[in-house]
């Protein structure tokens, strides 16, 4: 016999794909779009920043619903709780990739030096996909390899600020332009954060214990 | 003027229960198989499990109820305070004073709710109106029941509702100042405001009484206890800290049982 909260697990955890399938095509339109400016990629990913945050509300309200009705125990308890943290990071990721789309509109990337800014937005992107595959695939050494890439994360950000300020002393007529692609760096760096969040609760959903990657 | 009988208390500061490898059958069948658990003083601990599994046969060894039922037996040892209960010359009186019991049905005696909390007191030899008086106020406020019943005192406690008869056989096992209190599902014949009324006063009994309780309700066990033993077919499963249990138990029956999937 089927167990009925087996049945809305799997729900929520097919939504919070779908959910998480979204953010990953936003974040690699961003990853285009810091190479080229293209302002109907940018606006599609601005649009798809309301489908994200919907998606929100609805795992939130089923994770919440199971919380109430089912009061779940161990793995139950354990996997709603991951599902229901994770979005909160997977929507401010959404939030961030649509605030860069919202910058490259107003910047013209080819006059800038974004080689750093490059780099950071791959890894994203991979610091992204492989902590939402450590979550749902229930990796844990998947997720712990994925946390130490933060530290290159940090380092990228710290050249992007140097490669930055090197680009307002040369040119102080790219100034304006050059505090964009700064908010840019930050918005990529956070993003990194995000990831590391997620490879947390992946440790919670496997082993039960929450701590914080040192 | 009868005097009072001092009854001695159990040194619980190692340890307030052990017990050890210990086997239990009624005639041939084996109820309890090789239990070995220890109990802190101050907690609430929660035995659960299914049906039969041997959870409320362990809890009534601890101040020996089964001694009286017919063909059971038992082997290996239980310990209060670091004292065999079961040694030949154990006071039974001691056991007995010191370890209440307050079972799933109340009941209490039909008289009177003074009388049902000054019963206990005047067998250990208590005349004095005013010390019975003090006791019955303890016992009752110790209960969360003093403001409700002062004014009734003299009322049948069969008149009281079920939820206030459980928490006077709390107060009623509280007279005598007991230093352990055996719960065999004590809510499961109450409403849900008369359980969180007991819930609640077992979190505030604990800081002197150390609780044992056998409970179906997987949420009450992990509301209130410490501690928790998972028990399946006579046997102690998984033994821990409560919220271990219910968050990440280590064995799969226990995480089968707790998630409802067992069976």
């Amino acid at each position: 016999m089927e167990y009925s909260l087996d049945s809305n697990i799997e729900k929520l955890k097919s939504d919070f794909k779908k959910m998480c399938e979204t953010v990953m095509e936003m974040l690699r339109g961003t990853d285009i779009l810091i190479l080229k400016s293209d302002k109907e990629s940018a606006m599609q990913i601005i649009k798809s920043d309301k489908l994200v945050d919907d998606a929100e509300m609805d795992i939130e309200h089923g994770c919440m619903r199971l919380l109430l009705r089912n009061q779940p125990f161990a793995r139950d308890f354990r996997e709603i709780s991951c599902i229901l943290k994770a979005i909160t990071d997977i929507e401010r990721i959404g939030d961030q990739a649509s605030d860069i789309a919202n910058i490259t509109l107003s910047l013209d990337c080819a006059k800038l030096s974004t080689k750093n800014i490059v780099k950071m937005s791959s890894l994203a992107l991979k610091m992204v996909k492989d902590s939402i595959e450590s979550l749902i695939n229930e990796d844990t050494s998947l997720a712990e390899k994925t946390e130490k890439l933060d530290d290159e994360m940090d380092l990228l950000f710290t050249l992007s600020c140097d490669e930055i300020v090197e680009t307002i002393k040369k040119d102080p007529d790219k100034a304006n332009q050059a505090a964009q692609l700064l908010m840019i760096a930050k918005y990529y760096e956070r993003i990194g954060d995000h990831a590391v969040n997620i490879c947390e609760w992946t440790e919670f959903e496997n082993k039960g214990i929450r701590n914080k990657f040192q | 003027m009868k005097k009072k009988k001092e009854v001695e208390k159990f040194d619980l500061s190692q340890e307030a229960i052990k017990i050890n490898n210990v086997n239990l059958y009624y005639g041939a069948f084996k109820a309890l198989n090789n239990i070995n658990m220890k109990i802190s003083q101050g907690e609430i601990t929660a035995f659960i499990g299914p049906s039969g599994c041997g959870k409320s046969t362990l809890l009534k060894c601890l101040n020996r109820m089964n001694d009286l039922v017919d063909g059971c037996k038992i082997e290996g040892k239980f310990e209060i305070g670091g004292q065999d209960i079961y040694a030949p010359k154990f006071s039974l009186q001691m056991l007995r004073k010191n370890v209440g019991m307050v079972f799933q049905k109340p009941n209490p005696f039909p008289m009177s709710v003074y009388d049902n909390i000054a019963y206990a007191p005047r067998l250990y030899g208590i005349r004095d109106k005013t010390s019975l008086d003090e006791i019955v106020e303890k016992s009752l406020t110790g209960a969360a029941m003093w403001e409700e019943l002062k004014d009734c005192l003299n009322k049948s406690a069969l008149a009281l509702s079920g939820g206030q008869q459980q928490r006077l056989c709390i107060a009623r096992a509280l007279s005598v100042e007991p230093q352990i209190l055996l719960m065999d599902e004590p809510t499961s014949a109450l409403d849900p405001i008369s359980t969180a009324k007991i819930e609640e006063l077992c979190s505030q009994l604990k800081q002197n009484v150390t609780i044992v309780m056998v409970t179906h309700n997987m949420q009450q066990a992990a509301r209130i206890s410490d501690k928790t033993g998972f028990f399946l077919l006579g046997e102690l499963i998984e033994f821990d800290d409560t919220e271990k249990i219910f968050s990440a138990p280590s064995k799969e029956q226990t995480e089968r049982y707790i998630t409802g999937r067992f069976g």
